[in-house]
């Protein structure tokens, strides 16, 4: 038992315009704006902006910073940082633990006089063949997400929806089945649980998928054929499967396509109401965000008696968190979630 | 596991616009699925099958007990649908490993638990599906499924994936109760058709060609019979010990919107005519029959209002005899010798047209402006009554079509293969204080390439968006084609145009050079006596 109590995490993890920002480390975590130190969760772009002087993040998220943003804006200098090593930074021990969103997403873990906290990023708990996996740590204040934060969002089994996909093309295979999908994250984890499920045709590309996937086969994680689908003649690409940015799926791009079956790939594919808005056929609910039950079983895993929630619908979170006896409280934290919350979903 | 399966079909359908991925996809239910599943969920698909057995608040009661209330109000904001709020939210009792029911299973046992209980079972059901068998099961037991398939193109899925023809599965389709084993058996291979026996039935219409200028010269005018073809709507009347019904030419049973003219069904027969509203002997337009359909009951009022009758075309039973085998000119025969004897109440017969050439006919169809007429039929003399449209036997000869100088106002994206393409129109006329008022919407009669350059043409042009609507600017002329203009109190501009389409893009005329809407009201035929619709 320390014979001081160690001091709260509100006295020195504070919100600023910039985005959080632990002052004994003098860094920010997930800047929204150009700062001097910034640890970064994730590659995504409300996550990772570009223009800071030093970044420490995992090698992978420096890897897809540098390939979205281009050399030196993504930190002028970079640190890489492996899952489960320790650093300290102005006293302030830091490390990064697996969260399972994307390739190289990782929650932030800080300790500073005793106290720790965890600040999640994006994360998941489902199997994601892309990625590592979400890995539990105990903290005392935990800053969750809070994106599929209503207890309607159940996600159902993915590979359960990619067998939904399997067996549309099956029954309309002179069809293309053209999928929308986030470049960054979702679109190579549908190529992995398309493998897994014994897929091996060439899976075709818009040209703004492309690039993340050559990053990802550099860092390890295998696609199989993959080709582009903007070259690809219209018969060519009759029964195939086409990855594209959800903006392109119902729009002049897809007149390349033979009478294509439209596919989107998101959380909020569940809500039908949703799904109808984009001109949808195959509504596919494949996330990488934690549904609301695994938002609240991982708060409670965490043992923190006191969880922070940014992005979302923060009010049904800290509600129910409440009638577990946590204490909830809603970070404002501008800016972030607002990249394309149907995109990055 | 009928229900999942089930679930997944009525998912796919909701979201598939394109009528034949539906078709595929229904085919696949009935190649896939078990009887009586596959019935029943046709039944349940068409709307034959109506449980509706529970009510939103009992659903919403039974979910209340297991869901904390400011959950359930922050998630009833968010998704605004109370079966689906449920559906999504429904939190599974821990441990149930039931399997989920077949539709079977559901209908069973609500015809056998006492209404108490019934809440209980509901609850149980929910416990073994996941949130689309949750919808599924909800949207069923709330009444109207709303996938967008109608009897009619059921009856056509059957057909494509039977290989059998439409119109033979249209004559047994309402001879057979759901889950309709007899018809599967028969669909299969594994039975012989099922006989209506007195059962009240559709009989499958006969339809006629398009007349175009290339087929002239191939028609002998001494083999025709010509008739004018009237504008009200298509239907068959069947009448006899087994009841009386109207019905649409899709097969679709509207006996309920006219209670008059089944009133007066005491005879044996089926008939083939044109329902009208007629006044003092004068055909009412078209406008005026549309009051009269889609409504579960009719006011006397309605039928005061909007009386109508039904001319007579054809006789394809007199009593139990079938008349179809024999040629139009002795079926015309044993129509009016059969119209005198009964003398029907509501109906009398549409005349025959005499003429020796063709000309005469053309001479006939160009003058005819009376708004109920929609051009003429001319129908093979020794021909007999078959199913479809069969080429060679009976020709529509619609007139001319009006046509307007119309200016684009608004563009929609259309679906399917169009969803990338701004292809429905709303277009105005100008009115006399220089104000440009919509008058009509549509979505046809260009060619590919005219569709490419007006989705150009709209996505340069747009000034402001709503939604999937673009507006543009008002300077594109489309000449717009329809059969006749109607007096509307829903529009704007007071008129409304039949079947219109785009006829062609003006490109060389100036928008301010577009007829006017008094243009548009000169060729209203309404009657005068047309009551005000209140």
């Amino acid at each position: 038992m320390p014979l001081i109590a160690p001091p709260h995490p509100e006295t020195w993890l504070k919100v600023t315009q910039a985005g959080l920002f632990c002052e004994p480390g003098g860094f920010f975590i997930d800047p929204l704006r150009a700062v001097d130190r910034a640890v970064i969760s994730h590659g995504h772009s409300d996550h990772a902006r570009p223009g800071h002087a030093a970044v420490l993040a995992t090698p992978e998220t420096l890897a897809i910073m540098t390939a979205r943003l281009g050399e030196g804006r993504a930190g002028a200098t970079q640190q890489a940082l492996r899952y489960g090593e320790v650093i300290t930074i102005n006293g302030v021990k830091v490390w990064l633990r697996p969260a399972g969103h994307v390739l190289g997403s990782a929650q932030i873990a800080l300790e500073w006089q005793g106290s720790r906290v965890v600040v999640s990023g994006d994360y998941k708990r489902r199997a994601d063949p892309s990625c590592a996996a979400f890995e539990v740590e105990r903290c005392d204040v935990f800053i969750t997400e809070a994106t599929f934060a209503l207890p309607v969002f159940r996600h159902p089994d993915a590979m359960g929806e990619i067998a939904r996909l399997l067996r549309s093309a099956a029954l309309f295979p002179e069809r293309t089945h053209v999928i929308g999908c986030y470049a960054l994250g979702k679109c190579q984890r549908l190529i992995r649980m398309l493998r897994a499920a014994g897929y091996d045709q060439p899976i075709h590309l818009h040209g703004a998928q492309q690039g993340l996937c050559a990053v990802y086969e550099e860092l390890g994680v295998a696609l199989g054929p993959l080709l582009p689908a903007t070259v690809a003649r219209k018969d060519a690409l009759k029964g195939a499967i086409v990855l594209a940015p959800p903006s392109a799926i119902a729009d002049r791009w897809a007149r390349r396509l033979a009478e294509p079956v439209v596919a989107n790939a998101s959380g909020w594919m569940g809500v039908r109401q949703r799904a109808r808005q984009g001109g949808v056929e195959l509504p596919l609910v494949i996330s990488d965000h934690a549904d609301w039950d695994e938002l609240l079983a991982t708060c409670t895993e965490t043992g923190a008696q006191e969880v922070w929630v940014t992005h979302g619908r923060e009010d049904a979170l800290i509600h129910a968190l409440g009638l577990q006896g946590i204490r909830g409280r809603a970070l404002n934290l501008i800016g972030r979630g607002e990249e394309d919350e149907e995109a990055s979903a | 596991m009928s229900l999942p399966a089930f679930a997944e079909l009525l998912e796919r359908l909701v979201f598939s616009p394109g009528r034949n991925a539906k078709l595929a996809l229904l085919g696949q239910w009935f190649a896939g699925q078990p009887d009586p599943e596959r019935g029943l969920g046709l039944a349940a698909i068409t709307e034959s099958l109506k449980l509706a057995t529970a009510k939103p608040a009992m659903l919403r009661e039974i979910t209340m007990a297991r869901v904390d209330p400011e959950l359930f109000r922050l998630s009833y904001d968010y998704v605004g649908d109370l079966a689906e709020t449920i559906a999504l939210i429904w939190p599974k009792r821990a441990g149930v490993n039931a399997p989920p029911p077949a539709l079977s299973d559901i209908i069973a046992a609500l015809e056998t638990t006492p209404k108490s209980e019934v809440p209980a079972l509901i609850a149980g059901w929910l416990d073994t599906l996941d949130s689309s068998g949750r919808l599924a099961l909800i949207k069923l037991l709330t009444g109207g499924l709303r996938v967008g398939v109608s009897a009619r193109l059921a009856r056509v899925a059957l057909a494509e994936w039977s290989g059998q023809a439409v119109e033979a599965i249209e004559e047994a389709w309402h001879a057979i109760p759901a889950p309709y084993e007899p018809l599967f058996a028969w669909l299969e291979g594994r039975a012989p058709q099922p006989d209506p026996r007195a059962a009240p039935i559709f009989r499958p219409l006969m339809l006629a060609h398009p007349l175009e200028e290339a087929d002239f010269a191939a028609l002998d005018p001494a083999t025709y019979c010509a008739e004018w073809k009237w504008d009200g709507i298509r239907v068959q009347v069947t009448s006899g010990p087994g009841g009386a019904r109207v019905w649409s030419r899709g097969a679709e049973d509207i006996s309920a919107s006219f209670p008059e003219i089944i009133a007066g069904l005491d005879f044996h027969a089926v008939l083939d005519g044109e329902l009208l509203v007629l006044r003092d002997g004068a055909v009412a337009p078209f406008a005026d029959v549309q009051q009269r359909l889609n409504r579960k009951t009719v006011t006397a009022k309605m039928q005061r209002d909007y009386p109508v009758a039904i001319r007579l075309y054809d006789i394809l039973f007199d009593s139990t005899e079938d008349l179809r085998p024999l040629p139009f000119s002795e079926r015309r025969a044993r129509l009016e010798a059969w119209y005198r004897r009964q003398q029907p109440p509501r109906m009398d017969l549409s005349d025959i047209i005499a003429f020796k050439q063709i000309s005469d006919l053309q001479a006939l169809r160009d003058g005819a402006r009376d708004a109920a007429i929609e051009g003429l039929m001319l129908k093979r003399a020794d021909g007999p009554y078959l199913p479809g449209r069969v080429k060679g036997q009976w020709w529509k000869w619609k007139r001319a079509p009006l046509t307007l100088d119309t200016v684009l106002m608004y563009a929609q994206r259309g679906h399917g293969k169009r969803s990338s393409f701004y292809s429905d129109y709303t277009f105005g006329v100008w009115r006399e204080d220089g104000e440009l008022v919509p008058i009509g919407k549509a979505y046809s009669g260009y060619t590919d390439e005219e569709l490419a350059w007006l989705d150009r043409w709209i996505r340069n042009h747009t000034v402001d968006r709503f939604g999937p609507v673009r507006e543009v600017e008002k300077a594109l002329v489309l000449e717009v084609a329809f059969d006749a203009a109607q007096r509307s109190s829903r529009h704007k501009s007071g008129v409304a145009l039949r079947f219109p389409r785009i006829a062609r893009i003006r490109r060389d005329k100036p928008a301010e050079e577009a007829d006017r809407l008094e243009n548009v009201l000169a060729l209203i035929t309404d009657s005068a006596s047309t009551p005000d619709q209140d």
